[in-house]
């Protein structure tokens, strides 16, 4: 690799409002063609737009999320161009006034990722094409966005990904999306160019449009990184222009080229007047912004002793840290939460979005209940798993299904006694473990908790076992 | 000069007469003389008599509040009413029907208003003459070789010839004043943002304002009332318009009020004119006011200033209009994209043509800079040297236009002096206050002369005040509107 490749990404961001950033129609995905639509979304003549303070706020967290500065006079533009999709056309959008600026998101390979700015703006409606018509649906005509443009300070496929899933994870998290690349609530635009190691100077850069999946973006950049290669080896000139990414063979073709870029004649938005931030419509959104991923993983792992692994998953969907927490907090160990949410109830969820929605019959506190329950070892692994199983099917508490039997904790003295057994009839076991082989103490498990019927907790009678044994 | 909506208030109360009755006589003058004056392209005969037929059961039950409440009048066809043809008197609007009404009807309607019509006005209102309507021309009911003015010339004309007793305008930079003065009524330009512009169709959204042209002030001033006040559907209405009714408080009071002349607004005019607003002046200076003589040399630049925001801002607002919607579609066309230019190219008039090309010139890449920014600058010039202003005075006099109206067919072989002409009315659009215009004189060909009254922001009280004074003085030589309805 003789290159290194130099990308900044603008990322499209459908906000989770409820209503639309310029009139009271609602954003909901899907319904029939034009039916969430008034005389603003279709840009009747002599509608006008009012700015819906929702997508403000939504803005601002989204700024504070990612540690930016927020504007405190700023103000709508409008972005000319004609497209039947866009009925005003114009786009409302900002321009040299955004939001927000000057912020920055952090890898884990501790590189930080400058964001440039982010500004609000509203999406278009959809052109769908049958037999000789095109139809157009204003349906999504009027749904909050906030562009979010990176600095070019990402350096490789891996840091993308990662730069996006950032995005994804804070968004989330703070709730202003579900970034649902694959329904088009978050796209974006890739910006690539290719310069020599230990060059300072950027080459010519090409932009890759309405990209909405992460793994056509990775296949893109590598496409684009090879062809532009290969032009700079052959001493010819990346063109600056615009491609379009074909899903079907994974290459970029040529859209338009800088000659043909369009002249958006931005000019300030007169429908809406300038929008003064106060100082405490910024705090309020502060104080309310919950924990943030990074922050929560640190807290996972440092002060709940919770793996690395288990704490990146638990943290990668908001709704399942904010169950983990709830359970946590009503007193059950983060360990077993951890486990039963990981290990078993993950199991019923097939889809990425399952994770995410993370919809349970149950409550926090029933899961707290039954750990514990297993944390004080008044009832086994087996018993709490096979229980979490029906509450889980059910939606009931977890004392609905245990029995008295279930809940007869085993005296520790007859454990003790059953441990005695237990080496005395296995002394070849009890051989092979002094030997060095640890799966020997199965057999002598295995004897207690047979013994016990299972209810006996498997790792306090192995710890015993080995106490014992080795005392010898 | 008797208020006229208070007198006809008055008669439907008394039961002298019915709004069916007044709203029929209105519909026969109407047949009787617009086919000479061509105030209206529309009738909206149905929707008239079901709301009078309403206003005359409110009235029996005592129900009308509102003086407006059965009384007959027009709207110009740049606002929206649900159902009803809107056209801006362009071919690109053809068959347009609004699916909402316009907050301004939504007002007049809940208060028992009677609309007769849509009235004629210059396409988009881009022009000063009312010749640019794709429907034809109106014509001046004081005398019909000239022009009724624009862009609000159908409702001035209707006024004037007394076939409405009121009807809004619009004012862009001079659209309800310049119209007003050449037919001899009273018309009224609020501050920007004191009445709501939902669902009028933008020409300069940052300019735009809807105002009433009356035969009297006090009549300007009991619509101003009905319709003014905030609008949550519209984000540059502005809260702090005050709710208390302007008319009630009308007194003539001239004592005492410091009343600007600046000289910019003296230069080249037609004597008759110039006179004519001396005139005015020395009458409120007869009755206790102080003349205070102020400079305002950024005058000079308003025009160009003008045109740059008006048309900028115009491109934009009429990009929509592309055929795919409503409105007309050119009827053969290669594929999208030629449509959308061949409906452009076949439903705009050429005034209209040239305004977007020039408005998309001064946005442009390359030219914003030496244009637009600088003309948004210069308004801003303008803004400050009217604040000095008012901190001196209660109010300017100023004549309306350097002329009184022009002959027909003039405006298009004389296109840059009629863009000049709009000079004494646009500097009040880009500081966004209010004005109010009425007649002050007769020119030698006998035709109205008109003199403005500039005020603060929100100064519409004060303004509207010394015009009543001034009306009240019967020294204008003007006589009220006597061709239609006799009242």
């Amino acid at each position: 690799m003789k290159y290194e490749m130099i990308i900044g990404l603008e990322t499209h961001v459908e906000l989770a409002t409820a209503s639309k950033i310029f009139c009271g129609c609602p954003t909901a995905f899907g319904g029939a063609p034009n039916t969430h639509c008034c005389p603003v979304c279709t840009g009747e003549p002599g509608s006008l737009p009012v700015l819906n303070k929702k997508v403000l706020q939504y803005a601002v967290r989204a700024g504070l999320a990612t540690n930016c500065e927020i504007a405190r006079t700023t103000h709508m533009d409008r972005k000319n161009y004609v497209y039947p999709d866009l009925p005003k056309a114009y786009q409302i959008s900002q321009f040299d006034e955004p939001i927000c600026k000057n912020g920055r998101i952090v890898l884990e390979n501790g590189r930080t990722i400058g964001i440039t700015r982010i500004h609000m703006e509203e999406d278009a409606g959809k052109l769908v094409h049958e037999g000789n018509y095109t139809y157009v649906d204003y349906n999504r005509g009027g749904v909050p966005l906030i562009e979010i443009v990176s600095e070019p300070d990402l350096r490789s496929i891996e840091e993308v990904r990662e730069y996006i899933e950032t995005l994804q994870l804070i968004f989330r998290h703070i709730g202003v999306s579900d970034c649902r690349m694959q329904e088009g609530s978050m796209r974006c635009d890739v910006n690539i160019s290719l310069r020599r190691f230990g060059e300072e100077k950027f080459g010519t850069r090409a932009e890759i449009k309405n990209m909405n999946s992460i793994s056509f973006i990775e296949k893109a950049i590598a496409y684009e990184y090879a062809r532009q290669a290969e032009l700079l080896d052959n001493g010819e000139k990346v063109v600056q222009e615009t491609r379009r990414f074909n899903e079907s063979d994974g290459t970029t073709e040529s859209m338009r080229g800088k000659e043909d870029a369009q002249d958006y004649r931005y000019f300030r938005e007169p429908d809406i007047l300038q929008i003064d931030i106060e100082e405490a419509f910024i705090e309020e959104i502060r104080a309310g912004l919950p924990e943030l991923p990074p922050a929560k993983k640190k807290r996972y792992t440092e002060v709940l002793s919770v793996p690395a692994t288990e704490a990146s998953i638990l943290v990668k969907y908001k709704n399942v840290a904010d169950f983990f927490d709830a359970a946590v907090a009503a007193g059950a160990s983060a360990k077993n939460v951890c486990n039963l949410i990981i290990g078993q109830i993950f199991r019923g969820f097939n889809t990425e979005e399952e994770k995410e929605r993370f919809a349970l019959p149950i409550r926090p506190a029933h899961l707290a209940e039954l750990v514990i329950l297993l944390d004080s070892g008044k009832i086994t692994a087996n018993i709490a798993k096979q229980t979490l199983e029906k509450m889980l099917s059910s939606g009931r508490s977890c004392m609905d299904f245990l029995s008295a039997s279930d809940l007869a904790s085993v005296d520790n003295s007859e454990v003790d006694k059953l441990c005695r057994e237990s080496i005395a009839a296995n002394p070849r076991a009890v051989a092979d473990y002094l030997a060095g082989k640890e799966a020997a103490l199965k057999a002598l498990l295995g004897y207690v908790m047979k013994a016990t019927r299972g209810k006996a907790n498997a790792t306090d009678v192995e710890e015993k076992l080995k106490n014992l044994v080795s005392g010898q | 000069m008797e208020s006229r909506i208070l007198h006809l208030a008055k008669k439907l109360r008394q039961r002298e007469i019915t709004s069916r009755e007044l709203t029929s006589q209105y519909f026969s003058a109407i047949k009787a003389y617009d086919s000479k004056i061509h105030a209206y392209v529309r009738l909206t005969e149905g929707l008239a008599m079901e709301a009078a037929e309403k206003a005359d059961l409110a009235l029996q039950k005592g129900d009308a509040v509102s003086p407006l409440a059965g009384i007959p009048m027009a709207i110009k066809d740049n606002m929206a009413i649900r159902g009803e043809e809107t056209t801006c008197c362009s071919r690109i609007l053809k068959g347009y029907k609004p699916t909402y009404d316009s907050t301004v009807w939504e007002k007049l309607s809940c208060m028992g208003a009677v609309l007769l019509g849509k009235a004629n006005m210059d396409e988009f209102a881009m022009g000063s003459t009312c010749e640019t309507s794709c429907f034809g021309p109106t014509y001046n009911p004081r005398n019909t070789d000239y022009v009724a003015g624009g862009s609000s010339g159908g409702s001035a004309a209707a006024v004037a010839a007394g076939t409405a007793v009121y009807a809004l305008g619009s004012d862009t930079g001079g659209s309800i004043r310049q119209p007003a003065g050449f037919c001899g009524i009273v018309g009224l330009k609020p501050t920007y943002g004191a009445v709501s512009r939902y669902g009028l169709i933008a020409y300069a959204s940052s300019l735009d304002q809807i105002g009433p042209l009356t035969a009297t002030v006090k009549d300007a001033a009991i619509v101003f009332d009905a319709i003014k006040g905030h609008d949550p559907k519209d984000h540059t209405s502005r809260k702090d318009t005050s709710a208390a009714p302007v008319a009630d408080r009308l007194k003539g009071a001239v004592k005492g009020k410091k009343i600007g002349i600046v000289k910019e607004y003296f230069e080249n005019l037609g004597r008759d004119i110039k006179e004519a607003v001396h005139k005015a002046l020395r009458y409120y200076e007869s009755e206790g006011a102080t003349l205070v003589e102020a400079e305002l040399p950024v005058l000079r630049y308003a025009v160009p200033v003008y045109y740059i925001l008006a048309c900028a801002e115009a491109s934009s607002n009429l990009g929509r209009y592309d055929g795919i919607r409503y409105g007309y579609r050119a009827e053969k066309y290669a594929d999208i994209n030629d449509m959308v230019m061949r409906t452009r190219s076949e439903g705009f008039g050429k005034e209209v043509q040239r305004r977007i090309m020039l408005g998309t010139y001064v946005l442009s890449s390359g030219y914003f800079d030496a244009y637009y920014k600088k003309a948004q600058l210069l308004r801003n010039q303008v803004i400050a040297s009217f604040d000095e202003i008012f901190d001196k005075c209660d109010a300017l006099v100023s004549p309306v236009a350097p002329r009184t109206a022009f002959p027909l067919n003039y405006a298009s072989d004389n296109r840059i002096e009629t863009y000049l002409s709009d000079i004494f009315t646009v500097p009040v659009n880009i500081a966004g206050i209010p004005a109010v215009s009425l007649p002050c004189g007769i020119d030698k060909n006998g035709l109205p002369i008109g003199m403005q009254l500039l005020g603060r922001q929100h100064g519409e009280e004060t303004i509207l005040d010394l015009a009543y004074a001034y009306e009240q003085s019967g020294r204008s030589g003007v006589l009220p509107p006597d061709m239609g309805v006799k009242l």
